[in-house]
């Protein structure tokens, strides 16, 4: 039995607890602080080692305040001043990385590196702080950063926030990050649920994970003891190695129609002009060169003059390559291939000649090697259409251009008096002569368009590889190829002619190489011409002939 | 018809006199005596010698100024001409200036080897740097060892080969390919189980991806997870092949050893980055790629993408400060293209690196004469910018070299994250191939060779029986 | 003997076999007595083995209108048969001491391919040069001459074939060497290569199979070929109705260029010490056409005298003035077309009777 007096002092010890409790919690807000500021302080260490511990200790915390300083480093854009303080240089503004300090940088600031290593420990670390953020986006990105690499110190805090999480999207990826969490767990049926919620996913980046619990380790056991794990394992994996073959038919589609609209850009000139004139352009490839050196020229000078606008030069360069080859190409068509009129094999020796010329002559200007075109910010990067097709945004775009162009085309040819009188003149020189068709005329105008639309897909060349003088070399062959295949008088045939190779070429590619696949390419086609020798879309009729 | 064969029939004799030979715009040094003059050609070898004696050293530049390779080799050729002035500010070599010869084999490399052919028989120089490409030098080796000459290779190539009439400035597998991968497989590296070997086809790309499948055979990797894929120079659609490679590495922790050759390096980092692949998931460690290469691309999504060296511009030393100095001024001084932006790489270090070499080694010998320098080039030191002190090994005319790591920065230098203690001796012949390990590379007494499994000479007690 | 003294004036009137045996004279005598520098000999030799190129082309676009631009990938199969047989012949001489050339061996290749164990036999690999070449010359045309296929649409397709061989050439996994090519000769039938003897010996060898290839086609186009030729090429369908079936000439006379330019490959090989796939790059072959054009078609000498002087011209413009070159290259093309489409030596003759 005790007395009241000693339970009054329990009591009272008790309560003086508890005040002291309260009065330290209180000011932990002030101690957690100083912690939190040392340890992004700590973030400039150069010992690697203390490096890694600090970043796992922020991310173990789960302090949100951590996170600028965090971002910064993986950005590059952490600094340290001489006096051991960390902050954020971004572009220019220097604030403290420690949120709510106010201290102003002491001497010269040097910025803190990092390398792939660090990088690989900042991304879960950085995905987990995230877990908590109140935008929806962020929450996601964070969820499918930790799903792509589950990491064990986010597992806590995972656990925690797939209880609170609301939003169904941002749940599944949570789910999937505990997922694979759970396939290393002793509890067969936590292994077995895992697997079913990666095979709900039908995510392909576990294939690794269900390749090794369906097979056999080097001493003849199975890696995963309990069968039904394995069944479910085999059944994720056929899933997953069907959505890899289709993955791979898109995927091809798309690299064979980017492809095609390239070819289509480079052959559509060629088709017009020697549609029209029955003559090969072996010049036809340096009217691309020109484009893209055009491009060039127009991003240099957009560099000089208007360096704020740099992310719209494409624009300006568009017309101005198809000038410049509009003019080159009415330029050579009145000097030099005029006069070779009705003598096919002598023009394609002349028009070999003026290539030698053109590209001496841009070697000679802008030097031998290649020059940098720099893609704008909107054509790089890409967009996932499925896991592992990515459509990047410069093949989009040529690919829109090409459409774009191929609608400019027909316009002129089908609704402009020129094309109407070009097109007579394809089907019949000699009657469209009789009704009072300026057949020389129109014969200039029509090389000249070619050669434009052959500089349009030079700028299309300067986004996508690389710009030497030697650029048309490359193309020439391709272009003829197009030609041959499509038939002329028709533009349908240069874009199935185009669209056909490019697509042919990027579906033999996986098994063949893209060298083999090329070749067989070709011998199809000298096959195919020896069958067909008007191609695909030939114009029919007795004025129809070739050669 | 008959008219057409009197033409022809003048034509020949009019040419006869100026068969000297075509090119001949350059004064000839030679005298005029050579063309029609009786004496056999042999005859006039002891009378060149003494006309050399005096006068500048000609020293020919063998490299690429157009065609594919012309990204990388330019500023080998102008980094030649810079040490060319350096040395001869400081007196020249023997008393005598050092004089240039340039010639532009345009990435052909039939043409390499007429052109070294030239630079050997015509212009009579005393030695040559140049080449890039494993091809070229491989097509210029029988000339240089059938008129012995004296080439100095700077680039990184593929081992299996100690030629009499070359030193190798630059690395051989041990030095660059095999640490590489060993960094990529530790933890730090990113613990890559599987491995993407992609290269341009030919002859480097080929020997190097063998060995280093040879050695990741001996780490236990096994063959199915190794993809090896080619594309030809100037290749320039990687779009299946970047997704080939996403896929690949569904399958486990991935990286790939790029061995791209010359300009389709552009295209290809172009997508990487546009197809999203970060350094941190895929690593792609590159030997042919240096800080001249990625002038040309935009670096921002190659941040963390690896390159392995025996040099880096971005290494901080007061020699490496004073080398990058020397060059911008040069830069400057001679207004070549781009200017301020012109960066410096290993091949140029190791250009810099062979001339002062061969300078040194010419002091040493007392002549020009290429028997005499070769016995003395082996043995020299250089202080490198990088800040180690190089030697010319003597045995295999390899460089003790150290390699260096780095990883790709936003402004497109790199950044130094693992390198060697010192500098590492050159195993020319590969231990990992089972043909080549018991191959040695030895000029000196008694094995005397290049690519022998015995020596040449039993032991200097044999001597007596030769 | 009457009737061969008569075909003999066909070819030529006495000044013209007088003029030629002096040419002979000259160019394979005297020359190589007299001491030309080593690196002459074999310029001299490569430019004879273009020469030889050169008849051939006008053999087929002078004479029979077929204007091809892919012959390069007949030189260049020429130059391969003989390369296989130098590369076998290194022996275990090469750098990596072994019985396979050594691009098999950085290949990682344990044996010979089954297409190059003949190819250790001298006879083999000189008739493999010939051979070769015609054979595909005559499956090409086989199929291109029966359909009728003609003009632009026919050069197109030659570029075709040989932008594809090329490819298919630089592949290393196809076995000819890939990019390096085969190269690192070091004796040829047992002679050394370096040697300066044996370089002569080759250089008189083209020479005499220089003079040989002209004096063949020179025989064809004087006989009843050559008319049927020439029909072919001003109005094939009216030949067509004289009752003759172009197609027979056609092929006869393609697949006899080919053998030529097979022919001389097979020497040009030896005397450069390399042989790459970028001998059938399509520039290369569209050269070709160049020399006939500017020396003249449908001379067969003018050919050779195109083919002689733009490569010396080559050589020469590539050292002194690089810049200048393709220029002046680029211009040659436009003014022979525009302003003399016979050709140098076309020109000269007035009469036009010379060369029918």
């Amino acid at each position: 039995m005790r007395s009241p007096t000693r339970n009054r002092s329990w009591l009272l010890a008790a309560l003086f607890a508890f005040v002291a409790l309260a009065w330290v919690g209180r000011s932990r807000p002030a101690w957690a602080d100083d912690t939190l500021a040392s340890d992004i302080d700590h973030l400039g260490s150069t010992d690697p080692v203390a490096l890694h511990d600090t970043v796992d200790h922020l991310a173990k915390a789960g302090d949100a305040r951590a996170l600028p300083a965090l971002q910064a480093l993986d950005d590059g854009k952490l600094k340290m001043d001489t006096a051991g303080h960390a902050f954020i240089d971004d572009n220019g503004s220097v604030k403290s990385a420690v949120p709510g300090a106010n201290r102003a940088p002491v001497g010269a600031l040097t910025a803190v590196e990092v390398d792939n290593s660090m990088r690989r420990e900042l991304g879960p670390a950085l995905a987990a702080l995230r877990l908590s953020a109140p935008e929806k986006d962020v929450r996601l990105a964070a969820a499918q950063e930790l799903a792509g690499h589950p990491s064990d110190d986010a597992t806590v805090l995972l656990r925690t926030a797939e209880k609170n999480e609301k939003d169904p999207d941002v749940h599944a990826e949570i789910v999937l990050a505990l997922a694979q969490v759970d396939l290393a767990s002793n509890d067969a049926n936590r292994r077995l649920a895992a697997v079913v919620a990666l095979q709900q996913s039908g995510d392909i980046s576990f294939k690794g994970d269900m390749e090794r619990l369906t097979t056999k380790d080097p001493q003849g056991e199975f890696n995963e003891p309990d069968p039904r794990v394995r069944q479910a394992a085999a059944a994720t994996l056929k899933a997953i190695e069907n959505k890899i073959a289709l993955i791979s038919v898109v995927g091809n589609l798309f690299y064979g129609i980017s492809l095609g609209s390239v070819l289509l850009l480079a052959a559509l000139g060629l088709a017009i002009t020697f549609g029209l004139m029955r003559v090969i352009n072996m010049a036809h490839g340096e009217m691309l060169m020109l484009g893209a050196y055009a491009t060039f020229s127009v991003q240099n000078f957009f560099a000089a003059h208007f360096p704020n606008h740099m992310n719209w030069y494409l624009v300006a360069a568009v017309p101005a390559a198809f000038l410049l080859s509009f003019a080159v190409g009415v330029l050579l068509e009145r000097t030099i291939i005029q006069r070779l009129y009705g003598r096919p094999l002598e023009t394609l020796l002349a028009t070999w000649g003026i290539s030698l010329i053109l590209i001496q002559t841009v070697r000679v200007i802008y030097g031998a090697q290649n020059v940098a075109v720099a893609n704008p910010d909107w054509l790089s990067g890409g967009w996932q259409l499925l896991p592992g097709v990515v459509l990047t945004y410069s093949r989009l775009v040529v690919i829109v251009f090409s459409a774009a162009v191929l609608l400019f085309t027909w316009f002129v040819m089908n609704r402009t008096k020129l094309g109407l009188e070009l097109r007579a003149v394809v089907q019949n020189r000699e009657m469209a002569a009789a009704i009072g068709i300026a057949t020389r005329r129109v014969d200039m105008w029509t090389f000249g368009i070619g050669s434009g639309i052959a500089g349009l897909g030079g700028v299309a060349l300067s986004q996508l590889g690389n710009v030497g003088p030697e650029l048309g070399q490359n193309y020439i062959v391709d272009s003829f190829m197009v030609v041959v295949l499509g038939g002329v008088g028709k533009m349908a045939g240069t874009v199935v002619g185009a669209m056909g190779l490019g697509i042919a070429n990027k579906f033999l590619e996986p098994f063949a190489g893209a060298v083999l696949g090329k070749i067989f390419i070709l011998g199809f086609i000298i096959l195919f011409v020896q069958k067909r020798p008007q191609g695909l879309f030939a114009l029919k009729g007795r004025f129809a002939e070739v050669g | 018809m008959t008219k057409a064969l009197c033409a022809t029939f003048a034509l020949a004799l009019a040419g006869l006199p100026g068969c000297k030979g075509p090119g001949d715009a350059p004064p000839p040094a030679e005298p005029a005596a050579s063309a029609s003059a009786a004496p056999v050609a042999a005859a006039e070898a002891p009378a060149a010698p003494k006309a050399k004696e005096t006068g500048p050293i000609k020293v020919g530049i063998l490299h690429s100024l157009s065609g594919t390779m012309a990204i990388s080799e330019t500023s080998l050729k102008d980094v030649a001409l810079m040490t060319i002035e350096e040395i001869n500010k400081a007196g020249g070599v023997l008393g005598r200036q050092l004089e240039p010869v340039v010639v532009d084999p345009a990435s052909n490399w039939p043409l390499f080897a007429e052109k070294a052919r030239e630079l050997i028989q015509k212009d009579s120089v005393s030695v040559v740097f140049g080449c890039w490409t494993s091809v070229s030098r491989k097509s210029v080796l029988p000339v240089f060892e059938e008129l012995n000459g004296l080439l100095f290779y700077p680039v990184q190539y593929e081992g299996e080969e100690s030629s009499f009439n070359v030193f190798y400035t630059g690395a051989a597998p041990n030095q660059q390919a095999i640490p590489a991968v060993e960094y990529l497989m530790s933890a730090k590296g990113g613990g890559a189980k599987r491995w993407v070997l992609l290269g341009t086809d030919y002859v480097y790309p080929r020997t190097t991806n063998k060995i280093l499948r040879y050695f990741l055979h001996s780490k236990g990797v096994a063959d199915d997870a190794i993809m090896e894929k080619y594309t030809p120079f100037g290749h320039a659609d990687y779009q299946t092949i970047v997704a080939d490679i996403k896929k690949f590495a569904a399958s486990g922790p991935t990286a790939v050893v790029s061995t791209i050759n010359g300009d389709s390096n552009v295209p290809f980092y172009k997508e990487l980055g546009n197809q999203g692949i970060k350094a941190s998931d895929i690593p792609v460690v590159a030997f042919s790629v240096g800080e001249e290469e990625l002038r040309g691309i935009d670096t921002k999504p190659l941040v963390g993408q690896l390159a392995a060296w025996n040099y880096f511009m971005s290494i901080d030393t007061p020699e490496n400060k004073a080398f990058i100095a020397e060059w911008k001024a040069y830069v400057k001084e001679k207004n070549l293209p781009d200017g301020d932006k012109r960066v410096t790489n290993d091949p140029m270090e190791a250009t810099w690196l062979g001339m002062h070499m061969w300078a040194q080694a010419v002091e040493q010998a007392g002549t020009t004469d290429v028997d005499a320098v070769r016995q003395a080039v082996g043995g020299q030191h250089v202080k490198s910018p990088s800040g180690f002190d190089i030697e010319m090994d003597a045995k295999n005319h390899h460089l003790h070299k150290p390699v260096f790591i780095g990883e790709v920065k936003a402004d497109g230098q790199f950044q130094v994250v693992w390198k060697t203690d010192g500098p590492i001796v050159a195993a020319p012949w590969s231990p990992f191939v089972p043909d080549s390990a018991k191959k040695v590379a030895d000029w000196t007494f008694p094995w005397v060779c290049g690519n022998c499994t015995e020596g040449k000479y039993k032991s200097a007690s044999a001597t007596a029986s030769l | 003997m009457s009737a061969l003294t008569t075909r003999l004036g066909e070819m030529h009137g006495k000044r013209g076999w007088i003029a030629l045996a002096a040419t002979f004279a000259v160019v394979g005598v005297v020359l190589p007595l007299v001491h030309m520098p080593d690196y002459l000999v074999a310029l001299l030799g490569k430019f004879f083995c273009y020469a030889i190129v050169a008849i051939a082309m006008d053999l087929i676009w002078g004479f029979t209108g077929i204007l091809s631009l892919g012959h390069g990938v007949f030189f260049a199969i020429g130059g391969y048969a003989i390369g296989m047989y130098l590369m076998l012949s290194i022996g275990e001489q090469g750098v990596y001491r072994s019985k396979l050339p050594d691009f098999m061996v950085f290949l990682d290749w344990k044996e010979l391919p089954w297409f190059w164990r003949a190819s250790d036999n001298f006879l083999f690999s000189c008739l493999a040069a010939l051979v070769v070449p015609g054979l595909l010359a005559y499956v090409f045309g086989y199929f291109a001459f029966r359909s009728r296929i003609k003009g632009v649409y026919f050069s197109i397709i030659t570029q075709a074939l040989t932008f594809a061989l090329m490819l298919l050439f630089f592949r290393n996994d196809t076995g000819f060497g890939g990019n390096n090519g085969l190269t690192d000769f070091k004796q040829l039938y047992g002679y050394p290569l370096a040697d300066p003897h044996v370089k002569l010996g080759l250089y008189v060898i083209t020479v005499v199979a220089l003079f040989l290839t002209y004096l063949l086609c020179r025989f064809l186009v004087t006989a009843k070929v050559g008319r049927i030729l020439r029909a072919i090429r001003d109005a094939e369908s009216r030949v067509m109705f004289c009752g003759y079936d172009p197609k027979k000439y056609k092929l006869f006379v393609w697949t006899l260029s080919a053998v030529l330019c097979g022919l001389a490959g097979a020497l040009y090989v030896p005397q450069v010490g390399i042989i790459n796939p970028s001998e059938m790059q399509p520039s290369n072959s569209i050269e070709m056409a160049i020399w006939v054009a500017v020396g003249g078609r449908a001379t067969l000498v003018g050919a050779a005298v195109g083919a002689l002087l733009i490569n010396a011209a080559k050589s020469y413009f590539t050292v002194a003035l690089p810049e200048a070159w393709l220029y002046i290259l680029g211009a040659l093309f436009i003014a022979v077309t525009l302003f003399v489409p016979k050709g140098v030596i076309g020109s000269l003759d007035k009469s036009g009777r010379a060369f029918s």
